[in-house]
């Protein structure tokens, strides 16, 4: 079967887009928002999360059945840390 | 169905990694989670014990799994170009990251075990709680990212030896891309490793 082939210029893309990426959690860290510094840290590593999965692990590419099963396992994470934290806010 | 695709069922076979991670993910998930409920409840002692990792060291290894990551993800992309030396110095590339992180990591787990910061030690039991589950959480996330890390080296180290043999080529690469895979998924978790314990505020 043919699978579809990333060209190497599409991957260095990503790897810079990384790069970059990195570069802006390190110099958000510096800056003391409170609170706020961990949803800033947590929301870049989704977005550098979301470049690997899509581009580096191909799920740009792949069947439905794959982007579904990967997305239900993010809901099932969420439903793990949402209940978590709703019996902590609660105790 | 023909015969010769269910002899290299490339879909079966990338589907049953996936499956294997999503409970990779669940697996870091809950720790994860540990750690967002002791945030919560220590909120300095988790800042004070970040503020004793060296994020240098964290950068450079974040930096260098990323570099490792782009390398395999070109191995894949040169296998299917039929590109083996490229492919071949490739996997060589991101073999030499993932020692050059654990290197980095025997310096910095070194340092720290020498500074008396290791589970149940002296500075750590009669120190804040808080101290003391950050650095517990520390050193079994990194501890098990590690062993993942050295796993991922044994995969890519055999998908390296079977494209030099031949048995891994254009037609059928499948254990290249689900070592890569397994590969990007230690990566993916890094990625959220080293704000949270080394970049916290």
């Amino acid at each position: 079967m043919a699978s579809h082939i990333i060209s190497y210029r599409t991957l260095a893309a990503t790897l810079g887009a990384l790069l970059v990426l990195t570069g802006v959690t390190v110099g958000a860290s510096y800056v003391d928002m409170g609170r706020l510094n961990v949803w800033i840290a947590l929301g870049i590593a989704s977005l550098k999360g979301f470049f690997v999965v899509l581009i580096f692990m191909h799920m740009k590419y792949e069947s439905l059945i794959l982007v579904i099963s990967f997305l239900s396992t993010l809901c099932f994470l969420a439903i793990m840390i949402g209940f978590t934290f709703w019996d902590i806010a609660f105790r | 169905m023909h015969l010769s695709s269910s002899a290299t069922d490339h879909t079966g076979k990338k589907m049953g990694m996936w499956l294997f991670l999503y409970t990779e993910i669940i697996l870091f998930g809950g720790l994860f989670v540990l750690y967002a409920v002791y945030l919560t409840i220590h909120p300095q002692d988790f800042i004070d014990g970040g503020k004793q990792l060296n994020r240098i060291f964290g950068l450079a290894n974040t930096v260098i799994l990323l570099i490792s990551s782009f390398a395999v993800a070109a191995s894949i992309t040169a296998v299917q170009k039929e590109q083996k030396k490229t492919a071949l110095s490739a996997l060589g590339v991101s073999l030499l990251c993932g020692l050059i992180f654990l290197i980095n990591k025997y310096f910095e787990w070194g340092h720290k075990i020498h500074n008396d910061i290791f589970p149940n030690s002296e500075t750590l039991l009669n120190g804040p709680k808080g101290l003391n589950v950050f650095f517990g959480l520390y050193y079994v996330v990194t501890g098990l990212h590690g062993v993942h890390i050295i796993i991922g080296m044994t995969v890519l180290l055999v998908a390296m030896i079977y494209t030099a043999k031949d048995k891994i080529t254009a037609d059928r690469f499948a254990l290249l891309e689900n070592a890569g895979l397994y590969w990007h998924l230690v990566d993916l978790i890094w990625i959220f490793i080293f704000p949270l314990f080394y970049l916290i505020i």
